[in-house]
Formats: structure tokens, C-alpha cells, sequence
């Protein structure tokens, strides 16, 4: 999939004028497409006067960004250690083989749900207390 | 009847939404408040002051019916978890709509900005220094000092940071009073900028909290009015924990890598953009209100020693009744876990906490009469950080918790310092070697010793600083764990 060129300069025009723009972009751009392209790198470095280097350098820096596209849903599961202490580990092989690459699993280093874990979080949806069967029910809805 | 239901992140993470509408197809309007911070009995309704918890949708007609005597927990203020406690900065938690201006205002909201701003800048500093407030992120820097500094420093324009980055696990204190009383932060920043001269402030919130976005967005549209000429915008930070550090933070408003910087020069000098810039936490930020309004000394009667005001402490993990407890400093880690937090959820027995996030100390139940204050953690090699504690039942295997404290510090590294990029990865390959057993295993330990020694002195921040607090306290206090890898935490 590559960005259509409009709407790209269209989230560029919208930041001009904002303190420090590029993440702000970068998570535009990541939520309109699901990744950060090579070519939105090259048009986002043109356009902030930033090296094409800058900008991939900040895009790999950080977690939240992709560089290749993915369409499934992904299920952020807090791994972090109240949810450890609350049987997470385990859930983490039951979720990577449940998901069986229809949903995409990712490690979270805490959700801010640490008094009831196990928790997790997909397409800004929370869910805790999660136990197999919750778990399990999550991703049948989702994958 | 008046129904009422939290619409916190962890609330709905709880089902909340189920149970609202619920109440609503039995034709019930309810009103969505801010959490009381009781979160085992979430989700909590609350009809008519009186509370019942926690509730499945199907629970509702027998609630309604006024049947629901196994739910029923009395008037939700008078629940002894509520009423043990000082609540200063979550004063407001439970009892108000987080986006209502009335229920703000109704309950001394905005009252500390307008008296700041009858005061000079200097006399505002006066007042957060008199107050003995200490930076709640974690470092326990006295605010008022470096509010003095931002204040007297050179710039053209200064700014107003606060960092929402809370990345430590059994933190949530941040996260809840974004949500829940999100004009109680602004106010703080607003009061913040009156007193260094800064006309614009920067709301750091990590991607891990779209709640907590969404909610301070709305609230500084709402409130935009009232503080001008100061103006807030929020950014979203992108899932980098290190970013919780103030310089790395900076560098990600930036728009960079967020790796961390050298100080000197401090931000207070040279912050964000090279200016002049105050950063403080959330919960520093929203002490500030309450110290305006009822006056330095009403917030420095609470406390011990140089620890002054209340802390919003968060008991999470394996515990019976996890929550937001704030509370005077002094009071002892084992009242926190055993009394008020009820030992452990599995009902098994307690045998380590972890106090101040990923890089605090493990301590057993021999430490439990420690007083929660910076010192007396300090003593016992521990820090009380961001105030989240993580309770552990007897099946955890304190050799893996060290070999997770390494791991963590190797997938959050910013890389910018050679003992933490690289000493967390060999770390945590030496502490597989000691689960997997052999001979060697007391070199080993002497490695991992060396090596911490090394992250500590030779790191710029706390990530590849404090990392070895954890390992080095396991190591300490659960020697067996390090030594008979097959048996413990078979169970």
C-alpha cells in the first residue's frame, strides 16, 4: 500500500506552524496508513528541511512506529511486572498461539492497569482481569 | 435516583460501558464520574451515595430493586479504604465529573489561579518552597527551587512541561487524575506559568493512555478561556519508556530520538527548544492547586522529615485490594501491603515487593517497617520513585525478576550510554546463565555485581542507573532464588 500523495500533504500543511512537529506527524501518518512509508519519510524530511536519516532515525527510535505494513489487529499485552505478578507470562504463550498470526501480539510495558491484570489493550480498547477463556474470546472476536 | 459509574480507563477496562448500559436499558440515565480508586471492586455503582461493587451487567434489576446485599458496600465515602485516607490531591476522585466545569469549580477548582494571580511571580515560588513540595516523578527535587531557577532565568520565552509519561509498572496515579480531574492539572500549569513567566506548556502523555489523551484534550478546549493568555497543548508520546526522563522527554517534544542529554546545562536553563523550561510530573503539578488555595502550610503539616504533603500511592500487582491510596509520608510499607492492601490476591503469602517501578528496589517482608519517605528508601537501597508498588506472591522466582529488570533496561535503552545498551543485554545473559545452574554460578553473581556497579556510575539517567537497584536488591535479599534454580517457583 503507498500513501496516496494528497493526503500526505495534507497532515504536512496541517502541522505547519506547530512546535516540534514530527511526531505529531509520524502518528498521523502511522494512523492513516498503519506504517511509515519510505516515501512518507522522504516527503516528511523535505518538507520539515530534516535529512531522510533524521527522520528514519526518529521513526525507528520509538516503539509505535512501523516500517512495514501490517492489516491485523494488533492486541498490545502488558508484560510489565504487576501483570507479571498477576499470571501474564502465561497468558503470553496462550495469546501467541491462540492469535495463530490472525492478530498480531505485541509486548506492552504497562497499560496503567496494574491493580487488575492481567491487561490488555486493542484498538484502544482495555480489557483486565483477563484470565485463557477471556483472552481467548478477545482474539476470536478480533482475529 | 442518581447513578453513578466511573468512566476510568481501568473502570472500563472492568466493563464498565456493559454495566451502563444496562442501567440505561432499564431506562436509568447515569452519570459518569471520576473512579473512587478502589479498583477490586470496580466496576463500582454508586446509587444515591450508596456503592455496590464490583457489578456485572446481569447484577443490575437486583441492584435497581434495591436486592443486591452481596454487592452493597454502604456509602462508598465512608469505606475505610476512602475514609484512611489524606486526600489532597485526589480530593476529587469518585465525587465529580471529570469534564464538568461546574463540579470543578463547585469544589474549589481554580480558586489556587486566582489567588496566584494577585501574588508577584517571586511570591507564588515562595509559597510551592514553603510548601516542602518534592518532585513526585521520582526524583524528589524540590519544586519550588527549580521553579526559582526557570523564574530567574534569561529566555525569551520559557515553558511549561509537565511529563505524563508514566511508564513504571504499578503506576497510575498520573493516569487517573488525568482522567478523572483534569482541570486540577491545568490549573497547576497555569499557576506554574504565572510564577517562571512561561506563556506556553506541553502535556506529555504516553500512546499507552488514549483515555487519558482524549480527556486532557477535552479539558483544555473547555478551560482554554480560563487560563489564557496561557495556552496547553497535548502530545502523544510514541512508546519509549525512556522518555519518562525529562531530557529525553524534551528531545522527543523536539521532535528527535529520545535519547537522553548531559546535564549540565539543566532544563531549568536550557530546555525545551533551548529554553528555559520547567518539567514536572503530573502529580507535582497537581499538588500545586490545593497549595495555593489552603496555603503552603496546610500542605507541609503532612509528612515526615523533608518529605512534606501526601503521596498518591498506588498498590498494584498480586494484592488483595489494589488501588490508589494517598496518604502523609511516614507510613510503613507493611501497613500499605498488609493492612490496607490485604496480602496477596492469590491468598498466598507475600514474599517480595517491588517499590518505585522497574528500577526499584525488591524488598521481602523482613523491610515492611520502612517508612514510606525518600530518605528512609534511600537507606535501605531502595527509592520510592513514581509511589507504585508491586506485590509478589511466594511462586515468584526473584532470579527471573533480576533477569527482567536487565531485559527491560535492554528493550528501553536509548543507547546513548554504553553501560546501559550494552551492559543490560550482557546482564541479562549472565542471569540466564545462573538460572540455568552449573558450577560457576558464584562468579557469575560477581559479574552481574561488577557489571551493575559499572551502569551505575557510568550512566547519564536512571534507566541504565537504577537498573541495578532491582537486580542487586534480589540478589541481596533472595539469595536462595540464585542458587537452586529447579525448585523455587515450581509451584
Amino acid at each position: 500500500m503507498t500513501p496516496e500523495p494528497t493526503p500526505l500533504c495534507e497532515i504536512l500543511a496541517g502541522h505547519d506552524g506547530t512546535l516540534g512537529p514530527l511526531l505529531p506527524i509520524l502518528h498521523e501518518v502511522q494512523a492513516r496508513y498503519g506504517y511509515v512509508s519510505e516515501q512518507a519519510i522522504e516527503e516528511i524530511a523535505l518538507h520539515l528541511n530534516l535529512s531522510r536519516a533524521e527522520v528514519s532515525g526518529v521513526v525507528g527510535f520509538y516503539h509505535d512506529f512501523r516500517r512495514t505494513p501490517d492489516q491485523r489487529p494488533a492486541l498490545k499485552l502488558c508484560r510489565a511486572e504487576a501483570c507479571q505478578a498477576r499470571g501474564s507470562e502465561e497468558l503470553a504463550a496462550v495469546a501467541e498461539r491462540l492469535g495463530a498470526g490472525r492478530v498480531r501480539i505485541e509486548t506492552v510495558y504497562c497499560l496503567g492497569l496494574c491493580s487488575v491484570g492481567p491487561a490488555a489493550m486493542i484498538d484502544e480498547q482495555v480489557h483486565a482481569r483477563l484470565n485463557r477463556s477471556t483472552l481467548a474470546t478477545l482474539l476470536e472476536q478480533r482475529a | 435516583m442518581r447513578i453513578c459509574v466511573s468512566d476510568d480507563a481501568l473502570a472500563i477496562a472492568c466493563g464498565a460501558d456493559a454495566v451502563v448500559r444496562a442501567f440505561e436499558d432499564a431506562g436509568h440515565a447515569v452519570e459518569r464520574t471520576s473512579s473512587w480508586g478502589m479498583h477490586w471492586l470496580e466496576p463500582l455503582v454508586e446509587v444515591d451515595g450508596i456503592g455496590y461493587g464490583p457489578v456485572q451487567p446481569a447484577d443490575v434489576p437486583a441492584i435497581l430493586a434495591g436486592e443486591a446485599p452481596h454487592l452493597r458496600l454502604g456509602p462508598v465515602a465512608d469505606h475505610p479504604f476512602i475514609a484512611g485516607q489524606t486526600r489532597l490531591t485526589f480530593s476529587r476522585a469518585g465525587r465529580t465529573r471529570s469534564l464538568s466545569l461546574d463540579d470543578y469549580s463547585d469544589t474549589g477548582g481554580w480558586k489556587g489561579l486566582e489567588i496566584a494571580r494577585r501574588l508577584t511571580a517571586e511570591q507564588v515560588v515562595d509559597e510551592v518552597k514553603a510548601s516542602g513540595l518534592r518532585g513526585r516523578g521520582g526524583a524528589g527535587f524540590p519544586a519550588g527551587v527549580k521553579w526559582n531557577t526557570v523564574r530567574l532565568a534569561e529566555g525569551a520565552r520559557k515553558f511549561i512541561v509537565c511529563n505524563a509519561d508514566e511508564g513504571d509498572s504499578a503506576t497510575f496515579a498520573d493516569r487517573m487524575l488525568m482522567e478523572g480531574d483534569p482541570f486540577c492539572l491545568i490549573e497547576g500549569m497555569a499557576i506554574a506559568a504565572i510564577a517562571v513567566g512561561a506563556s506556553h506548556g506541553f502535556v506529555y502523555i504516553r500512546s499507552e493512555y488514549p483515555h487519558a489523551i482524549r480527556k486532557m484534550e477535552a479539558a483544555i478546549r473547555l478551560s482554554a478561556a480560563l487560563i489564557a493568555p496561557f495556552v496547553i497543548e497535548v502530545r502523544k508520546g510514541a512508546g519509549a519508556y525512556v522518555c519518562g526522563e525529562e531530557t529525553s522527554l524534551l528531545n522527543s517534544l523536539e521532535g528527535r530520538r529520545g535519547e537522553v542529554r548531559a546535564k549540565p546545562p539543566l532544563p531549568a536553563i536550557e530546555g525545551l527548544f533551548g529554553s528555559p523550561t520547567v518539567v514536572n510530573n503530573v502529580l507535582t503539578l497537581a499538588a500545586i492547586p490545593f497549595i495555593l488555595r489552603e496555603g503552603a502550610q496546610a500542605y507541609a503539616d503532612f509528612g515526615m522529615g523533608r518529605s512534606r504533603g501526601t503521596m498518591p500511592i498506588q498498590l498494584a500487582g498480586n494484592v488483595r485490594y489494589g488501588g490508589l491510596f494517598e496518604t502523609a509520608f511516614g507510613i510503613t510499607l507493611g501497613e500499605l501491603v498488609d493492612k490496607i492492601g490485604g496480602g496477596t490476591d492469590s491468598g498466598r503469602a507475600v514474599r517480595a515487593v517491588q517499590v518505585g517501578g522497574p528500577l526499584g528496589a525488591y524488598l521481602p517482608p523482613s523491610l515492611f517497617d520502612t517508612p514510606f519517605d525518600y530518605e528512609a528508601f534511600a537507606a535501605i537501597d531502595g527509592l520510592i520513585g513514581h509511589g507504585g508498588i508491586t506485590v509478589f506472591d511466594d511462586t515468584v522466582h526473584m532470579a527471573r525478576q533480576a533477569r527482567f529488570a536487565f531485559e527491560f533496561c535492554a528493550a528501553e535503552s536509548c543507547g546513548k550510554c554504553t553501560p546501559c545498551r550494552i551492559g543490560a543485554v550482557r546482564g541479562r545473559e549472565t542471569m540466564e546463565q545462573i538460572i540455568a545452574g552449573g558450577s560457576d554460578v558464584e562468579d557469575r553473581l560477581a559479574l552481574v555485581r561488577d557489571l551493575c556497579e559499572t551502569m551505575k556510575v557510568g550512566s547519564l539517567c536512571a534507566l541504565g542507573g537504577f537498573t541495578p537497584y532491582p537486580v542487586l536488591s534480589a540478589i541481596e535479599h533472595f539469595p536462595e532464588d540464585f542458587r537452586a534454580p529447579a525448585q523455587v517457583g515450581a509451584a
